[in-house]
């Protein structure tokens, strides 16, 4: 392998695995923010209780992100200088500005969060929270801004003096039409992710016998698995109308990477109606197929919202490609097809996970119907079944996240910024391979230690549930004159 | 002024903000096994002292760091291959920054998260690494950056490893280390109480003099070589603030001492910056080929958006950072440090210390 090559495992490793972090953050900072305000309303111990047991779980998970976050500030410099260099000049400032709106709310009033328990007033420790959320949302807005724009560039001109991509317009920038389809995606995306962590430590803590978690916590995993369960099916449904809308778009600015999630080689004209597959055996790139599950008329209207519409197949956009860009260094490719295998199944892998993690809750919702009289708060009991559903909703939306990337990402290739630079020649050209093999093995394995370290903690925090409050803690530090009580995290 | 100078100067001030706030937990962090230590019969135990410091930097040291990402985010957009140059370039130094800083954050987060010994260990091992690397990697780099390195006519650096490690560098290397160092101290000394207190005044008295004299032997060999009058006005004032700080610490005035210190750190690394001006990365090959503010900068368009955006939130940053250093002003003595375990921190040690506390009642 070269430097390229490793670059791009480098880059494919560290950013997968700062993506699992991320929308646990995302999402958990919602839903504890939700449980600390109905704290405030109803004044239920429950909630707060359910604020800081999650709110424990939050931060073993944000740190995760944090430490993995400083890696990926300056990865574009280290591995991807010729890439930095050309479009530095618009992909630095949501880079910039991120930094600058997001990450200093964030790390600043999670430090007021953490440490301010009883020590600043009630309504402002909740602002806090709140806070710490809004930077996550802000940090997601400006870092795909980033990211839009390398799928469909715009609001740039290429400079004939410098040979580079220079700004024209930040608004166009910013409000990209990838960008307004694909924020939302992805926010609610993170929604679903800490929404299937509540409901599967709730579920878990219900379904445990009651020699492990008290009869009396009951009521309060019920609520909490509810909220989680609620909070799930709704941002579900969000993605679920963006994911169908980013269709449409990318159809439109990528075609390429619509056909390879159908593996689609030749056209559908108009009139027909593309199907789409849900499951396939045969060749793994969909060449020849021996079974297949499929759903008439789907892929048309998922990349062009009518039944009948027009798809193009992926050998005609090849050969419209190499029209188009053979001939300069920047944009000539052997292939302008991604890896058919990757992008067919990461996309149904995604779609896949995320309706599995809808029917979980919802079949959540069934079983904890009721007002929870004596009888509801058993019914869960004993079923083997509901201790295999708690697990497993935990990851589902997570592996759906992880998949959607690697099919946007690897769709893409083998561009860098679609149409004007393919990744090949983003590269640091001053970078040696040796160089990057140490980083990547470096990464990888502080990354693979770190990965145990944190399920371990996040388990073991999980397992010993939500710890009982002290008195005091439910007193606004307004009115307290104990002017010691002091709470650490350390 | 030239917008590429004001982001010249505005990348100065996210380095020092950076020197300035990170500099302290760094130090800090580094003399965790030094200041905390057991006091001997009837004081308080190592334990306490290290949570006590620890808790000193807790609500900190996160956005202290940001300062770091916003330094690097704004580089990549005002001067693209400043950006790309530095960071390709300096590739193994800065491997070894990244790596040191993931472990230091996972040391802080997760030591209070097990209760016991062999784990606490194990986390002040990564928090003391984590900061000795960094405070004194950052010296070698901008020792490096101003004196210059090898840039071919490519703008691509092209000394290796080995060539960032002379001794001017090297020197560089220990002048941060040692200023953190103190700096951290002076903070300990400010925000806890007791013995830790003193202990921490008295070491920040003795690092403080060997950082001076190495300080003033390292400034005296940058500017020597780049210097302008103003670099040198702003070293001078640094080692007087220095010298001062110290004075201030002796008799006992610790926020005198803090402030001595963290003026010295600005106006050391402000110094740096104007011996760098115009370039921002020097060739050592053919000055022609230096990367400076212009031919690394971005669009003018780009630069003016950038400004506004910067105009308008960086007071509201300072104003919430400064905030929470407000809220959390008082100081911490160790009847503070709660003793009771989070049930999931629980492990075998907690129960045998319980035990013996009972068996003793
Ligand atoms: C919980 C996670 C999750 C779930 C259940 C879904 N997605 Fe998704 N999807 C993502 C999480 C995600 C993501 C990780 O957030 C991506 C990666 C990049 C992006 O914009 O969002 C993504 C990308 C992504 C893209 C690629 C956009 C591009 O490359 O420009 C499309 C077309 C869809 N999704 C469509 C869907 C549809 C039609 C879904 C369901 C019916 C769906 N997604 C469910
Ligand atoms: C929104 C911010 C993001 C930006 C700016 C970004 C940028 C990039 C860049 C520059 C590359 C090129 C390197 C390469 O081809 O290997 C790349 C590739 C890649 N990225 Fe992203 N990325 C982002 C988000 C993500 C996320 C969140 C994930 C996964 C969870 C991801 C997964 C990948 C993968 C798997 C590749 C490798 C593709 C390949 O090389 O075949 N990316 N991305
Ligand atoms: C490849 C590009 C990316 C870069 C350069 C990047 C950079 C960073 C950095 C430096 C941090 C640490 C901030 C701190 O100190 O508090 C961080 C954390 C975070 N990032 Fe990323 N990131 C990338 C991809 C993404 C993506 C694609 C998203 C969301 C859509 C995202 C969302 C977040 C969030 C919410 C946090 C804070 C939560 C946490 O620390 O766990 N990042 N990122």
């Amino acid at each position: 392998m070269d430097a390229l090559d490793l670059a791009r495992w480098q880059f494919g490793i560290t950013t997968v695995y700062h993506y699992f972090f991320v929308p646990i953050t995302i999402g958990l900072s919602l839903l504890v923010a939700v449980m600390q305000t109905r704290w405030l309303q109803t004044r239920d111990p429950g909630w707060l209780r359910l604020t800081k047991f999650f709110g424990k779980l939050f931060a073993i998970n944000f740190a995760l992100g944090l430490v993995t976050g400083i890696v990926q500030e300056f990865q574009f410099g280290m591995n991807w200088s010729d890439y930095s260099r050309f479009v530095g000049d618009i992909f630095g400032a949501p880079l910039a500005i991120e930094a600058l709106l997001a990450f200093f709310l964030e790390s600043t009033f999670l430090g007021l969060w953490l440490f301010g328990w009883g020590r600043i007033p009630e309504k402002l420790h909740l602002a806090a929270i709140w806070l710490v959320h809004l930077g996550t949302v802000l940090s997601a807005y400006f870092i795909l801004t980033a990211n839009s724009f390398m799928q469909h560039p715009v609001g740039y001109h290429i400079n004939p003096q410098t040979g580079r991509a220079e700004l024209t317009d930040f608004l166009a920038v910013l409000t990209n039409k990838v960008q307004l389809v694909a924020f939302p995606h992805v926010l609610a995306a993170a929604w679903m992710t800490g929404a299937a962590f509540v409901l599967a430590f709730c579920l878990w803590h219900l379904w445990r016998s009651t020699d492990r978690t008290p009869a009396a916590d009951k009521p309060m995993y019920r609520k909490g698995a509810k909220l989680g369960a609620w909070a799930l099916l709704v941002a579900g449904l969000a993605v679920t109308v963006t994911g169908d809308l980013q269709g449409k778009v990318m159809t439109d600015v990528q075609p390429m990477k619509m056909a390879a999630a159908e593996g689609l080689y030749e056209d559908v004209p108009e009139g027909v109606g593309a199907p789409f597959s849900i499951i396939t055996v045969g060749t793994l790139d969909g060449r020849e197929e021996i079974w297949a599950v499929t759903v008439p008329k789907l892929l048309s209207y998922l990349a062009t919202g009518s039944m009948e519409g027009a798809v193009e197949g992926i050998n005609h956009i090849q050969e419209r490609y190499e029209l188009t860009y053979a001939g300069s260094e920047l944009t000539e490719s052997e292939d302008y097809r991604p890896v058919i295998p990757v992008t067919y199944w990461s996309f149904r892998i995604m779609i896949g996970l995320g309706m599995a993690a809808m029917a979980v809750a919802a079949g959540a919702l069934w079983v904890l119907r009721g007002r929870g009289s004596e009888h509801d708060e058993t019914r869960m009991v004993g079923s083997r079944l509901w201790g295999w559903a708690a697990a497993v909703v935990l990851f589902m939306p997570l592996l759906a996240n992880s998949f959607g990337w690697i099919f946007t990402e690897m769709g893409r290739q083998p561009w860098l910024v679609m149409g004007l630079m393919t990744t090949r020649t983003g590269v640091s050209p001053g970078t040696t391979g040796a160089e990057v093999l140490t980083s990547m093995t470096v990464f990888t394995l502080l990354y693979g230690a770190l990965a145990v370290v944190e399920v371990g903690l996040t388990l073991r925090y999980g397992r010993a549930g939500a710890e009982p409050v002290a008195e005091d803690l439910s007193l606004d530090p307004a009115d307290r004159t104990d002017d010691d009580a002091f709470v650490f995290t350390y | 002024m030239e917008l590429t100078t004001i982001w010249f100067v505005l990348i100065a001030v996210l380095w020092i903000g950076y020197f300035v706030l990170e500099g302290f937990d760094f130090g800090v962090g580094t003399l965790l096994p030094v200041l905390g230590r057991n006091e001997g019969a009837g004081g308080a135990t190592g334990e306490t002292r290290r949570r006590q410091m620890l808790g000193a930097i807790g609500p900190f040291w996160d956005g202290n760091e940001v300062w770091l990402l916003t330094a690097g985010g704004a580089t990549f957009a005002a001067f693209p291959h400043w950006y790309a140059t530095l960071f390709s370039g300096f590739y193994l130094p800065l491997l070894l920054i990244l790596v040191a800083l993931i472990c230091r954050g996972i040391g802080l987060e997760y030591r209070g998260k097990v209760d016991s010994a062999a784990w606490r260990r194990r986390m002040d091992v990564m928090i003391v690494g984590g900061s000795v690397v960094p405070a004194f990697l950052w010296g070698v780099a901008f020792t490096n950056i101003v004196r210059g390195v090898p840039i071919d006519a490519d703008m691509e650096y092209v000394g290796g490893f080995w060539n960032l490690l002379g001794p001017a560098a090297l020197l560089g290397g220990l002048v941060t280390l040692t200023l953190f160092l103190t700096h951290g101290a002076f903070f300990v000394a400010l925000k806890t109480d007791g013995r830790l207190r003193h202990d921490a005044r008295a070491l920040a008295l003795r690092l403080g003099l060997v950082g001076a004299v190495l300080a003033v032997v390292w400034l005296w060999v940058v500017h020597a070589s780049t210097g302008t009058p103003l670099s040198w006005a702003l070293a001078g004032a640094g080692a007087l603030a220095l010298v001062g700080g110290l004075v201030a610490g002796r008799g006992g005035r610790e926020g005198w001492a803090f402030t001595g210190t963290f003026v010295a750190i600005a106006l050391a690394t402000a110094s740096l910056f104007v011996a760098l001006f115009p370039d921002v990365m020097p060739s050592s090959l053919d000055p022609a080929w230096s990367l400076t503010t212009e031919n690394a900068a971005s669009s003018q368009k780009t630069l003016g958006i950038m400004t506004v955006v910067a105009a308008v939130f960086t007071p509201l940053v300072l104003a919430y950072q400064s905030w929470s250093y407000w809220t959390f002003r008082r100081r911490i003595s160790g009847h503070h440090i709660p003793t009771d375990v989070h049930p999931a921190a629980a492990t075998d040690e907690t129960v045998a210390r319980d035990d013996g506390a009972v068996s003793t009642r």
